[in-house]
């Protein structure tokens, strides 16, 4: 449902400047739909007790000084594997219960530098494992637009913040399609940057080659202003670029719609996609034609492994990254452990749950001796081969156009008892992941049950810009309304998935 | 490939996770079908010499600034226990391994 006080990024910055409402009042408007909604959807896992106190203080500066930012002010909602100091991080996790954080992740330092209010922190699944926050420790998030399908996931509590109306701005991590996927289902607009784009410091680590945060948005102009006030070189990460920021909006200016070559894997709008999505795309291609965009039809021979290569390389980074929750320094510890070792062990088998476990051990043993060069090194040398295949297309094309989810949001517990079934839910978006490229998902209406599409576009590195203006106008052939959500909605359903 | 429960119990032993019986059970068949779908790799040609990984730039390393680290009181404070400056586990001397 849209708020009644802004529509979008520059409609709020109007709005305040002109002072048709202050910060205090939308902040309570946020915090009140979302104390409202959530025992429902479960989309929060906490709430900014001090959201209306940094509202206060920046409408008494406001009386004084002028905005210096448009996202003065702005709510937004943050993933609960960022941190920010002072506030519980728990990464949908029980082994990180209790754990309070002493820093502030980059990304939300520099758009809290820019005056947004934090709202709060959204599910996830654990540790960012998962494509249906059904791996929470803390319950599943419900899907807006239909309770009794997933929202997506990892960043499944992010994307439906923004589809249920509890905040216009969200921010997500995506290691192998958490945003996108997310995005798709939930009917909103995900975007994952080009590696490097953004610091990753404070965000907890999964698999550190290939995560990246992002945001959620109502448009692409908004999710623009988003990425530019976010990314940057940091000197915490290491793997950050110097480029300038601004570049992604002059691109999203000077892009012209009519003229861009739209690269087109036919083989994989094949077999395996659900028909109604399939439907959905030959009609927004027709339209993209009709706009004068080119299609030109280009292979990706490599992609096919895409799913083989993250199940390798993912799972090594994170049994190594996962290592440090040990119930030493932070978070949970096992009451009355025998020994050390034991209460290493069982800390870890009691914090964990089993989709972590699952990747952990499939990543140590890709690690281990005597199978690494036949797993890890292998798998490192075909995402290789999968990034020079999109290097390859980006020559006869401005970007690639593919489904971003092979089915509908599916139903809770559909393919929990089958972890390779899930995994094949990111075969679209993990390749970008892999090839370190800049993605998005946008939505293109809902498929015969009423179910939200999303289109997936991938551009070359640093083509961020570009693919935001493209989805705008997409967004514009294909106006996508917020569902209505209603307190009591999914009445009984709440504690379902609580363990 | 299939990996048998010992197997799987030798990679929990490395990954520190102590599995009960039942979820040991459950991983080695789990686990083996992943195996067996990201094994499709083995048909691929990486005889071409091409660079290994896929990085987009290669990483820097940070210059050796120093810098003052966390308080002992911060590096504490969140430790389900410690005594004094230290974090406190259980004794590892009698461990014997």
């Amino acid at each position: 449902m849209k708020n009644p006080f802004f529509s979008s990024l520059a409609e709020f910055a109007r709005g305040r400047d002109e002072r048709r409402f202050s910060i205090e009042e939308v902040t309570r408007y946020f915090l009140s739909r979302t104390e409202a909604l959530n025992p429902s959807l479960n989309v929060c896992l906490s709430i900014n007790q001090n959201a209306v106190n940094r509202a206060r203080q920046i409408d008494a500066r406001l009386v004084r000084n002028k905005a210096d930012s448009p996202f003065t002010g702005y709510p937004v909602m943050i993933k609960d594997n960022l941190e920010m100091e002072g506030y519980p991080t728990t990464c949908a996790s029980r082994i990180l219960s209790g754990y309070v954080s002493r820093r502030t992740a980059t990304a939300v330092a520099r758009l809290l530098s820019h005056g947004v209010v934090v709202l709060g922190k959204t599910n996830l699944d654990e540790f960012a494992m998962g494509s249906s926050t059904e791996n929470s420790a803390f319950g599943p998030t419900r899907n807006p637009w239909n309770p009794s399908r997933v929202p997506g996931g990892s960043s499944g509590g992010s994307a439906a913040a923004v589809a249920a109306g509890l905040a216009p701005l969200s921010l997500g991590s995506d290691t192998g399609g958490s945003i996108r996927q997310p995005a798709a289902f939930c009917g909103v607009l995900g975007v994952k940057p080009t590696y490097g784009r953004i610091s990753r410091s404070g965000l907890v680590a999964f698999s550190s080659s290939l995560d990246q945060i992002g945001p959620f948005a109502g448009s692409g102009a908004d999710a623009l202003e988003a990425l530019v006030a976010m990314a940057g070189k940091d000197p915490l990460d290491m793997t950050t670029v110097d480029r300038d920021p601004a570049e992604m909006r002059s691109e999203y200016q000077s892009t012209e719609i009519g003229g861009v070559r739209i690269g087109i894997p036919e083989a994989l709008f094949g077999e395996g996609l659900d028909d109604s999505i399939r439907e959905r795309l030959r009609n927004l291609r027709d339209s993209l034609s009709g706009e004068g965009a080119r299609e030109v039809s280009v292979t990706l021979p490599h992609s096919r492994y895409g799913i083989n290569v993250y199940y390798l390389v993912a799972t090594s980074e994170a049994s190594s990254n996962l290592s440090r929750f040990d119930g030493v320094r932070y978070g949970f510890r096992v009451k009355n452990p025998a020994d050390l070792r034991s209460m290493y062990e069982e800390t870890r088998d009691q914090g964990f749950g089993d989709e972590v476990k699952r990747r952990i051990l499939l990543g140590t043993f890709a690690l281990s001796a005597g199978y690494q060069d036949a797993f890890y090194r292998k798998a490192r040398k075909v995402q290789a081969l999968i990034r020079r295949d999109f290097l390859e297309a980006f020559r006869q094309c401005d970007m690639i156009l593919t489904p971003t989810s092979p089915t509908p949001p599916f139903a809770f517990g559909e393919k929990t008892g089958d972890p390779l079934s899930m995994y094949l839910s990111d075969v679209y978006t993990i390749t970008a992941n892999l090839a370190g490229l800049p993605a998005l998902s946008v939505p293109v209406g809902v498929d015969s049950h009423g179910l939200p599409v999303g289109a997936h576009l991938i551009g070359p590195p640093w083509s961020e810009g570009r693919l935001l203006r493209m989805a705008d106008r997409i967004a514009g052939l294909y106006p996508m309304p917020l569902p209505e959500v209603h307190a009591g909605h999914v009445d009984g359903l709440s504690e379902g998935g609580r363990r | 490939m299939n990996l048998s429960k010992a197997d799987v119990l030798h990679v929990a032993r490395l990954s520190a996770l102590a599995l009960t019986e039942a979820e040991a059970d459950r991983m080695t068949g789990e686990i083996s079908a992943i195996l067996n779908y990201v094994e499709g790799l083995s048909v691929v040609d990486i005889s071409e010499p091409g660079q290994d990984g896929a990085a987009l730039s290669p990483t820097l390393l940070a210059t050796d600034t120093p810098a003052p680290s966390l308080s002992t009181e911060v590096a504490l404070a969140g430790a389900p226990d410690h005594s004094g400056s230290f974090f406190r586990v259980p004794r590892i001397l009698e461990e014997g391994r």
